[in-house]
């Protein structure tokens, strides 16, 4: 397995190296040693590729990705998976603001905490993470699934067009236009679904759906208070 | 954007290091903010008041500084120079007699206290960190920054750390949108700032909050209430040390603490050398919570 050091080899060539290999679609799996937070790590990833990152991750790692597995031993800065299409991004440690924002598909797996503004206009990504999320997450969010394990902060789901949020720890306020909705059956299939893949021990009945009231979508005076 | 580094010892064994790992950390941080650089490093005390000093024509303003300042107070004066700085070491009491003669000479007061001290300049964090030798410095804590400007001049009275009452000082992530308003209810109230500068109003309101009587907790608490804008703040005190993030909490912040030491920086990269780094607890402070650690 090709190993590459970041205390030897620059992140403009680590990035170029899997970039390519990503395009060879070989399906290789490389290994990062030493990252030591940098910035913009194995980001733009097109093709079947592994990476495994040895340590935490700074700003924007593994942002649009598609098709590849990277999996950070670690903590992720903010921005993570940013724009993901497809493919999955695991996080070992907690993953900072604004985790899996404007995702479109493929699976962000965050093993531990993610901070503030998880989801924020996710548009297709589903998001499983096993610890607590931070306030205003799934801001905007439009279509996809935010499954969380613990905690969510303060306004979750502000503003929430289409996106499925699942929580099954307490939430500390919904956000405008925000609702409690009722688990059917149907919700429980992909929240059984998403746990599975996601490694993640829970009863998908012990979750709450939270999903869009729908009042937003037009502008109506009546709801001028709710923007 | 603006860079933050803080490090707090709990022991002794690493204090000789403080201004080595500090150092590490603000250059770390210089593409957050490469217009000017500042620390506050909290030494040994040096059974007295040290005035810390900025020219801009050290040579001139220097020689003979400690010897006219002795005769000006009838009391033993010793002077450290570095670079564009000095530390002046003088009995405590006084201290007002003091910065008198030396604001009477023109000298930029950058800070006063029994066991702080600030250096700050314009220019890159490695020339700002190595022209005061920074590195050699001992102490038990210290908080830097590495400024993006935005909301005043790039000047040496614009550079992090701001010191507003003996010992205390901060640095900020962020800008506030009151500042005016609240320098004007601070000057009503007799406490009045030397810079345009939005944060040098933060560490003033907190400062008067706690010449007020509040703990530093509760000043903290207070810009929470009456500070409005985006902001981080990191904040030393003579045994304490710091931090706050507005509610809506944009501003990057990320805290490391082990059995030796607590470290806050705006990116988990500055903490990349710093000693048992693998094994200490890591996390992101929570939004309109305020965090402190005491000696």
């Amino acid at each position: 397995m090709p190993v590459l050091d970041m205390l030897k080899t620059e992140l403009r060539e680590v990035n170029a190296t899997l970039q390519a290999a990503a395009k060879a679609k070989g399906n290789e799996a490389f290994t990062i040693e030493n990252p030591r937070g940098a910035h913009a790590m194995a980001v733009g990833l097109d093709g079947p590729l592994r990476v495994t990152v040895k340590g935490s991750t700074g700003y924007y790692c593994a942002g649009m990705n598609q098709h590849a597995t990277v999996h950070v031993e670690g903590s992720a800065g903010p921005g993570v998976a940013e724009n993901m299409m497809s493919g999955e991004v695991i996080i070992e440690g907690d993953a900072s603001q604004y985790a899996g924002a404007t995702g479109r598909g493929g699976l962000l797996n965050i093993k531990g905490n993610a901070s503030s503004r998880c989801g924020i206009s996710m548009k297709g990504i589903d998001i499983v993470v096993h610890g607590s999320i931070g306030h205003m997450s799934a801001f905007m969010a439009q279509r996809g699934n935010l499954v969380v394990l613990g905690d969510a902060g303060d306004a979750l789901g502000d503003s929430l067009y289409e996106a499925r949020l699942f929580v099954r720890g307490s939430v500390k306020s919904l956000g405008a236009d925000c609702v409690e909705k009722e688990m059917r059956p149907e919700h429980i299939e992909i929240l059984r679904g998403l746990l599975a893949r996601a490694g993640a021990e829970a009863r998908p009945e012990e979750f709450r759906r939270y999903g869009s009231a729908r009042n937003l979508y037009n502008f109506n005076i009546d709801h001028a208070d709710a923007y | 954007m603006c860079g933050i580094v803080g490090l707090f010892l709990k022991k002794d064994d690493l204090r000789p290091r403080l201004g080595d790992m500090l150092t590490d950390m603000l250059i770390t941080m210089t593409d957050r903010g490469p217009d000017s650089a500042g620390i506050a490093i909290y030494g040994d005390a040096a059974g007295g008041l040290k005035i810390t000093v900025q020219s801009d024509t050290p040579e001139a303003d220097f020689a003979g500084l400690d010897a006219a300042l002795s005769d000006a107070l009838g009391a033993e004066v010793t002077m450290r120079v570095a670079s564009t700085h000095a530390v002046l070491t003088l009995p405590l009491e006084q201290e007002a007699e003091a910065l008198a003669v030396l604001e009477a000479r023109g000298l930029r007061v950058m800070g006063s206290g029994e066991s702080m001290e600030i250096y700050k300049e314009v220019g890159l964090p490695k020339d700002v960190a190595a022209r005061f030798g920074i590195r050699a410095m001992g102490g038990s804590h210290g908080i830097g920054h590495t400024r993006m400007a935005t909301e005043s001049a790039v000047t040496t009275l614009g550079a992090h750390p701001f010191s507003t009452a003996g010992d205390q000082c901060l640095v900020h992530n962020g800008s506030l949108s009151n500042h005016n308003a609240m320098r004007r209810k601070l000057a009503r109230k007799g406490v009045f700032t030397k810079t345009e500068n939005d944060t040098e109003v933060g560490a003033a309101y907190i400062s008067s909050r706690i010449a007020e009587g509040a703990t530093l907790g509760e000043a903290l608490e207070g810009t929470l209430k009456d500070l409005d804008g985006f902001f981080t703040f990191v904040t030393g005190t003579k045994t304490g040390f710091g931090v706050v993030r507005d509610p809506v909490a944009c501003k990057p912040a990320v805290m490391a603490e082990t059995e030796d030491y607590v470290a806050f920086a705006s990116e988990y990269r500055a903490f990349a050398d710093l000693p048992g780094i693998e094994a200490a607890r890591v996390w992101e402070p929570e939004p309109a919570t305020v965090y402190f650690w005491e000696r």
